[in-house]
Order: C-alpha cells, then structure tokens, then sequence
C-alpha cells in the first residue's frame, strides 16, 4: 500500500510537464494550428525559466521568462504560419529542431562560466520549488501525501487545465475561439477577427508549453541544468491531446495515465513480473500509438478534432 | 461596428502572378543571406566574432583531407534519409519517422552482420543492404496500412514509432544482443572486419550508394509512372481516383519506399561508420533529413547540394566547439534559422501585398 501510494506521487510528478505541454498544445489545435514545435517550445522555456532563475534566484521571475521563452517560439511558429501561411507541419517541425538546440547551446555557453562546471539553482528559488505543506492538511495520512504534497507546478497546472477548459467551453471567446478551429471563414463572416485570436490562442499555448519546459529543467534534475533535459516530453504531450480528446480537462488525467507509465519501471517489484526496462521505457510510445490507431477506427463516435486542423486560412479565398 | 467591416483594410494580401524563376531565386538567395546574418547577430550578442566563427565553420570543414572525408561521412546517411523523406512528402504523407526507419533498417542489417559474418562479403553486404531496405520499408510501412485503412494521422503515429524503434535497440542490447566480452557493460558488439562496408578513397562506400540513389531518385520521380501518380496523389487525391488511380496502393507503395531508402542509411551508418549497432545509430539525422528535404524543395539533386552544405554546417561546428568552446548546437540553431527564412520566402513568392488607396475603395 505504501508503495502504491508512492507509486500515484511519483505518476503525478512525472504527469505534470506532459500536462501543460498537452494543455498549451489544445489552445493552439483549437483555433486550428498543429503546432509540432511543443518540444521545442518547451525546451525555450526550460532554457528560460532556468536562466532566469539561476540569475536573479526568484521562482515568480522564473516562471515568467519561461512562459515568455515558449511564447516567443510560437510567436515565430505563429507569424510563419498565419501570417506567411507555411506549412505547418514542417515550420512546428523546424521549432522543435530549433528549440532544442538553442537550449542546449545556451546551457553549454552558461556553463562555460560557471566556476565548478555546473549549473545549480540557487538556495532561495529551490525553497519555493520544495513540496508545499499546508499545516493540518499535508499531515493526513494517505490523503495529505497524495493531494498536499507537490510542488507548487502541480497545482498550477492543474489549475490552468481547467480555467482552459472553462475558458473554451464555457466563454463567448473560447466559443469564438472553437468556431474558429472549425470553419475560420464562417467565423470571419460572423464578424470573428479571426487572426487576432489565432495569434493569442498560439502564443498563449506556446507561454503554457514554456512552463511545462521550466518543470524539466527546475524540478526533474532537483535544479541542476542538464541538456536534452524535455526529451521527448513535448511529443508525447502533441500525442495526448488526440488522447484527451481536445479537452483541457481530460488532459488531467491523461497526463496522469501517462506520468504513471513513465514511473512504472521504478514500482513494479522484480520478483513479480522480470520484463526488460526497454519495454518500459518503450510503454509510453506503444500506447500512444494503439490509442491513435483505435481512435481512428472508431471516427464515427463524437470526436472533437478541430475540423480545419492543419490548415492554413487564407482571407481572400473565402 | 458595420463602417469598420466595410472599410478595406490597409493592406490586403493577393496571390499574385508566378514570378519568373530568376526572381524566386533571388528570393531565396535573399533569405539565406538574412538567415545567416540572423545567426550572426545572434554570435555577436554572445560576445564572439561572426566573421570569424564563420570562417572557421568553412575552414574547419576543408582544412585537410581528414577534414573533408569526416564532412562526407556525415553527408552519407542525412543524404539518404532526406532522399527517402522526398518520396512520403511528395505525396503530402508527413513522414517524421525517418528516425524509426533508420533504426529498423540497421537493426534488421545488424542481426546479419552479428550473426552471418562468416559468409563470403560481397553476399553479406548485398544481403546486409536487402535487409535495411526491407528493414526501413515495413516500419514505414505499419503507419501507411493504418493510414490506408483507417486514416490514422500520420504525423503522429510515426513519431511514435521512432521511440519504439529506439527502445528496441535498447532491449538487444541489454539482452539478447549484448556483448559477452564487454564485462557486464551494456553494449552492441563491434561488427568482424568481413561486415564492414569497404572504403573507398578513404572514406566508406555509402557515399556511391548515396549517389547512385539520387540519380535513381531523380529519374524515378521525373520520369516513371509512379513518380508521377505520387505527385498526382499528392496534389489531389480525388483527382487521382478519378484519373482511375489506386491511391491506396500508391501510399503503401510509396511509403515503403521512401521507409526502405531511410532504412538504407541505417544500414550504411552502422555498416559502414558505427561497425556497430547504437541506440544513436539515426541521432537526429530523420529530423535533419526533413529540414534538408523541404529547403531542397524535394528535388534530389538540390537535395544532394543542402545536404553537403549542411554537412559542412554540421563538421564546421564541431570545429569552432573545439576551439571556441561553443556547442556544436549552434549548426542545429543555424540550419532552422534558414529554414525559417525560406519558409517565410515563400511567401513573398506566392503572394503580393496591396495598399488601399487614398480614402478606402468601394
């Protein structure tokens, strides 16, 4: 039991990077752009969010920098493909080969000035970073370690997941902002501006990817910079919003499912079931790619793809 | 709120008239330039030289023949992967699993150069050469069948194929594959001497295989049947089934192609440059290929020039890591920063701006 309570922090650590890297891409997707650059998205913010921090030893700072990291990746994913119209696969593509090579050139570049030859948060940010514990509530047994034990991202995101999904489903704008997905021109005849909103929807995706991005490099590796250090979080979080449904709030515990098949290698005692680590490691992927291929055989049944996705919108050919 | 629907905008973007070809490249000529004065001013903010980061990037690719061999040794497999990525993206199929397809086509080569390494060479490596292809083809195979059957996005599904081809490679080789006389240390074995692909001037064969593939590559697209109906179908499927075409087997057809010339790279990398299998054996180079592929605007022989260019990015800045200390990265930043200015170009290509004229039209 103990260690099954283990096992759910641990899966909800792991979750959260792929929750905010699930809840960004949904933004972006809802107004109809397939932004394949989350990972490199997130890997700017991770570069940012560290930087700053690492300089001026504030959390708020931090998380600020990251969020601006993400969103200026997007911002050029945005004016690429809104406004210049490319193709949006290969421009995502191209960001996440960007991203990630800017972040870890800039940690190389850092590190190259760092006197030790490492790169460690400083003590005040890392205090903000620690688990949060509320007097009372935290010393519950079972249910204090398992909802008032993490670290204030957690919190955050799952917070976020659902002003998102209030936003979208429950807003005029986020309604504008869904019709948009599906048909922009009908949306622009309804009087819609069509390419403001794709732009906020884009860049605001891109500021929440950059957070997620700050989770990998302040919390994964307890606040020592390492490069590569989103790896493959962003894919996985571009192949969980089809698992989420387009919904922010599925995101939840889709990020959760997901963070638990990432830590499973680590609970599952030996003695029971001896499978290879590689074919844990390997999970993730493999369901991901079932749950794409069974999700499309069953299009029929109310799937909330948005119906222009992937497709640039071009005004005078309405 | 009406008077401000009926006002014309100032400026209103037009598809415009194709340019002549010496303008277009002009254009891109232009957007090359801005890219890699971008990179420069982003050299400059970090305190170094661009000129001279520059230089040593173009000299320390050329600076001697050890120099040169190294650039084309990473010339080999992005060469052939963004070959094979043409052959998916000509047809509007988003192939970004030429990763997976490189890893399935040296894990398929491997277990003959492993297991079969007594045979006469030249057998092996044709054998060795098969078993890429067809290694490459039916991964790149499974999302097309999905894709066929049930329109399963693509994009996504060979992303994630990649992974699992990674972790495959992982599982041989901390168990049935690993080496006994590495001591307990997870590793592949280095292939004998009679499963490596032969050198030629110095530098291992698969750079005649990289070549001889372009010329196929090119008359194949240009000139065959198929060539043509994989940009039929690329350009309009409907149109396609209504010239009678089976667009089915054209993207089961096509997909296993362009699979199989990416699991030739595998082979040629781990056969030719690794003489073992890694977990690295496609490091990246998948996603290069596709960069390479779209910059060339899917033209083998184009293809041939960027990735050579970017070879050189790529041995240049291992050069400028050695003595300025900066990351090897900085070839990574600087290849998508020019895609993001051609990108952008094309733009400029395809579409005009218009003012509105004094006092609003209409």
């Amino acid at each position: 039991m103990d260690l099954f309570i283990k096992f759910l922090v641990a899966a909800v650590l792991a979750g959260t990077p792929l929750l905010f890297g699930t809840a960004g891409e949904i933004v972006s997707e809802k107004v109809g752009h397939l932004n394949l650059g989350v990972e490199g998205m997130m890997s700017i913010g991770a570069c940012a969010g560290f930087m700053a921090g690492y300089y001026s030893d504030s959390f708020l700072i931090a998380l600020i920098a990251a969020a601006l990291g993400g969103a200026l990746g997007a911002l050029v994913y945005g004016v690429l493909t809104v406004t210049f119209m490319a193709n949006q696969n290969v421009t995502g593509l191209t960001l996440t080969i960007f991203g990630i090579g800017l972040s870890n050139f800039i940690g190389v570049y850092a590190l190259s000035f760092s006197p030790n030859g490492t790169l460690k948060l400083p003590e005040g940010i890392t205090a903000h970073m620690r688990s949060i514990h509320i007097p009372g509530l935290s010393d519950l047994p079972i249910v204090g370690e398992l909802l008032f034990s993490y670290n204030p991202f957690v919190y955050l995101g799952v917070v976020l997941a659902i002003a998102l999904s209030f936003y979208l489903s429950r807003t005029k704008t986020g309604l504008n902002v869904q019709a948009i997905g599906e048909n922009p021109a009908a949306a622009d005849a309804a009087g819609i501006r069509v390419i403001r909103w794709k732009y906020i929807n884009i860049l605001l995706g891109g500021a929440i990817c950059g957070i997620g991005g700050a989770y990998c490099s302040m919390i994964i590796n307890s606040g020592v910079w390492i490069s590569n250090c989103v790896g493959g979080l962003g894919w996985i979080s571009v192949a969980l919003v089809i698992f989420a449904g387009w919904k922010p709030a599925n995101a939840i515990y889709g990020s959760l499912i997901f963070g638990a098949l990432r830590v499973l290698k680590y609970y599952v005692p030996k003695s029971y079931v001896n499978v290879p680590v590689a074919v844990y490691d390997m999970l993730p992927f493999l369901i991901t790619a079932l749950v794409l291929v069974v999700s499309s055989m069953h299009k029929s049944k109310g799937v909330n793809i948005p119906a222009s996705l992937g497709l640039n919108y071009y005004r005078e050919e309405r | 709120m009406s008077a401000q629907i009926s006002k014309e905008p100032l400026i209103r973007v037009i598809k415009r008239a194709e340019r002549p070809p010496r303008q277009v490249t002009m254009l891109r000529a232009l957007a090359l330039v801005l890219a890699i004065v971008a990179g420069g001013v982003f050299i400059l903010c970090l305190g170094y030289n661009p000129i001279s980061i520059y230089g040593t990037i173009l000299s320390g690719a050329f600076r001697s023949t050890m120099a040169v061999q190294a650039t084309v040794k990473i010339m080999i497999p992005l060469l052939i992967s963004s070959l094979g990525v043409t052959l998916a993206f000509k047809m509007k199929f988003w192939n970004i699993g030429a990763e997976g397809q490189i890893i399935a086509g040296a894990i398929l080569a491997s277990y003959f150069a492993l297991y079969h390494d007594t045979w006469n060479h030249w057998v092996l490596v044709g054998v060795m050469f098969l078993a890429g292809a067809i290694g490459g083809g039916l991964w790149g195979l499974i999302p097309a069948l999905c894709k066929v059957k049930w329109n399963t996005n693509e994009t996504l599904f060979t992303l994630m194929l990649n992974y699992i081809a990674l972790y495959v490679v992982d599982y041989l080789r901390d168990g049935p594959w690993k080496d006994p006389g590495s001591q307990g240390f997870p590793k592949i074995a280095r292939f004998s001497k009679n499963a490596m692909l032969d050198k030629v001037l110095g530098i291992q064969m698969g750079w005649i295989i990289a070549l001889i593939l372009v010329v196929v590559l090119y008359i194949y697209l240009r000139y065959t049947k198929q060539g043509y109906e994989i940009s039929v179908v690329g350009e309009s499927s409907p149109t396609a089934k209504y010239a009678v075409m089976n667009v089915r087997k054209i993207i089961l057809r096509t997909m296993f192609l362009s699979g199989a010339v990416c699991g030739i790279a595998g082979m040629v990398q781990a056969t030719g440059s690794d003489i073992t299998l890694t977990e690295n054996v496609a490091g990246g180079v998948g996603f290069t290929a596709i960069i390479v592929a779209w910059l060339a605007q899917l033209n083998p022989i184009t293809i041939a020039i960027v990735s050579f260019l970017f070879s050189v990015l790529e041995k240049g800045s291992s050069v400028v890591q050695s003595s300025f200390g900066l990351s090897t990265d900085c070839a990574d930043v600087l290849q998508a920063i020019i895609l993001f200015f051609v990108l952008g170009c094309e733009f400029f290509i395809r579409y005009g701006f218009v003012v509105r004229k004094k006092g609003g039209a209409s």
